[in-house]
């Protein structure tokens, strides 16, 4: 009998959700023992016309990891839902759209102004910014490339997705769980995210430590105190995304002093994961009046940067709204 | 902008105060700006961010929140939580490209049915000088993973004998 074949795919991402299937380690080899790796372009040698030569269905489950920015990333969505009897988004990118998510802040427009003029470190006398189609010399030979969306999307919000693993990366225990439920038929409903359903501070290894009400007169940034390694980071002031976060991860950043960012998203009862752990960290802060209130949430530098990092584009807004863009790139703010 | 545009304002009134005032605005036969759906909250602590995001993404052109005055809480300190996830709020709402003023918490106690007819006819003006939200097309959302039936809900004459 065939092994079942399964494939990875990336789009829009960083490369660390394909360093996170390497960090299986050993386990990696059960993996490649119970199937066959049919498309991994960051590692084997298959080329799109593979795929589209595969029957539909024929690939067990793929792992689609990164958000939806081209016009490529969309096609290559699609076909892969059409050969994959699973499609998995893989990663904080492909579940929420991710860190690449937030240049839902900016359009195409401002984001080619800035990236291809504007930057400090580009020089561009020419003004030239990426075309979808050139045509070459008499003989009419057209050079293409894919067009760039205004925004960034969910893998979900570009075809239907199966099940998803989240985290940034998605950490090993998860990706082992989610490959041997597949591998033995016994998975959850459709749509399920595979990690467990409650907050990160019911596993963090400092919840011993968490008052039973906490009350801040400020917030602090992790470079502006000396952390104690065992103290609840909320009780010191940091603004951990723990109670808003779902757990699943082991709470590797909060045992090595860095508070929880949210990579693993909200858990299954919330719709908007900024807007909650927006919600959490406010009511943690102990003032009553206004100006106070205002002043201690002014410590919060970037609130969008902040509550939706992982997931702008799967936020109920989803992106900024177009007209009332001031301009390009702020200067200054948050980049200094 | 089209002449039939009217701003649609969704109002969130804590019960015990706000909510109260626009009942006795009401009864007391005043008239105000009939552009908002008000919806009664027990308690305007319970405004969750998302319930004004979903407003705002859903068609409303702005929101309003009631409570009641500082130090009246029926629950103690719920207005206080509104107040402080509000302030943030707003700062998010800015950097998304929202007008702030398009989002407003007033404290309304049980009496002031005029603050009522004040607020929403001041809120209905505001909102008609910033004009229709218009939000980009928004993306199809996927339901959340518990109305996808991810998390079995117990089912009668299931489970015991499987």
């Amino acid at each position: 009998m065939s092994k079942p074949k399964v494939g990875f795919y990336w789009c829009a991402s960083c490369g660390g959700c394909e360093e996170a299937v390497v960090d299986l380690a050993e386990d990696i080899l059960k993996v490649v023992e119970a199937v066959d790796i049919a498309f991994w372009p960051v590692a084997l040698d298959f080329k799109r016309a593979d795929v589209e030569a595969m029957k539909d269905g024929e690939l067990a489950a793929c792992f689609v990891n990164g958000a939806i920015r081209t016009s490529e990333q969309e096609e290559m969505a699609e076909l892969l839902r059409k050969k994959s009897q699973l499609l998995i988004a893989f990663g904080s990118c492909s579940h929420l759209g991710g860190v690449p998510g937030l240049a839902n802040l900016w359009d195409r427009q401002a984001i080619f102004e800035y990236v291809y003029k504007e930057a400090p470190s580009v020089t561009n006398p020419d003004g030239v910014v990426p075309q979808e189609q050139l045509k070459l010399g008499s003989n009419g030979y057209a050079l293409t490339l894919p067009s760039f969306r205004d925004s960034v999307k969910t893998l979900d919000q570009t075809v239907e997705v199966d099940y998803y693993l989240p985290g940034c990366p998605p950490p090993v225990k998860l990706i082992a769980n989610a490959v041997m439920a597949i591998l033995e038929g016994k998975l959850p409903p459709k749509g399920t995210v595979l990690a467990p359903d409650k907050a990160l501070c019911e596993e963090c290894p400092r919840k011993p430590t968490k008052p039973d009400k906490l009350a801040l007169k400020e917030l602090k940034r992790p470079h502006q105190i000396q952390i104690d390694s065992e103290k609840c980071l909320l009780a010191q002031g940091l603004l951990c995304l723990g109670p808003a976060t779902r757990s699943g991860c082991g709470a590797p950043c909060v045992s090595a002093n860095m508070p929880c960012t949210g990579c693993l998203g909200p858990t299954s009862r919330v719709k908007d994961y900024g807007a909650k752990a927006l919600s959490a960290i406010a009511s943690l802060i102990d003032a009553e009046d206004e100006k106070e209130i205002a002043a201690i949430m002014e410590q919060i530098v970037d609130p969008v940067g902040t509550f939706y990092r992982y997931s702008l584009p799967a936020s109920l807004l989803h992106r900024r709204v177009r007209n009332l863009t001031p301009g390009p790139f702020p200067k200054g703010k948050g980049r200094d | 902008m089209s002449e039939q545009w009217e701003p649609r304002i969704v109002a969130f009134f804590c019960t015990w105060c706000t909510y109260t005032a626009a009942d006795l605005a009401g009864i007391s036969r005043m008239t105000y700006a009939p552009n908002g759906r008000i919806i009664r909250v027990m308690c305007s602590g319970r405004m969750d961010p998302q319930f004004v995001l979903k407003a705002l993404a859903d068609g409303a052109d702005g929101v309003l929140i009631g409570g009641c005055h500082p130090g009246d809480c029926h629950y103690q300190a719920g207005n206080y939580k509104a107040l402080r996830r509000y302030t943030l709020l707003k700062r998010v709402l800015t950097e998304m490209g929202i007008e702030p003023e398009r989002v407003r918490l007033e404290w309304i106690s049980a009496s002031e049915g005029d603050r009522v007819q004040k607020v929403m006819n001041e809120m209905a003006e505001q909102i008609r000088k910033l004009g229709p939200l218009q939000l980009e097309r928004p993306l199809p959302q996927p339901l959340p993973e518990t109305e996808r039936g991810a998390v079995p809900l117990p089912v009668a004459g299931r489970g015991l004998r499987g």
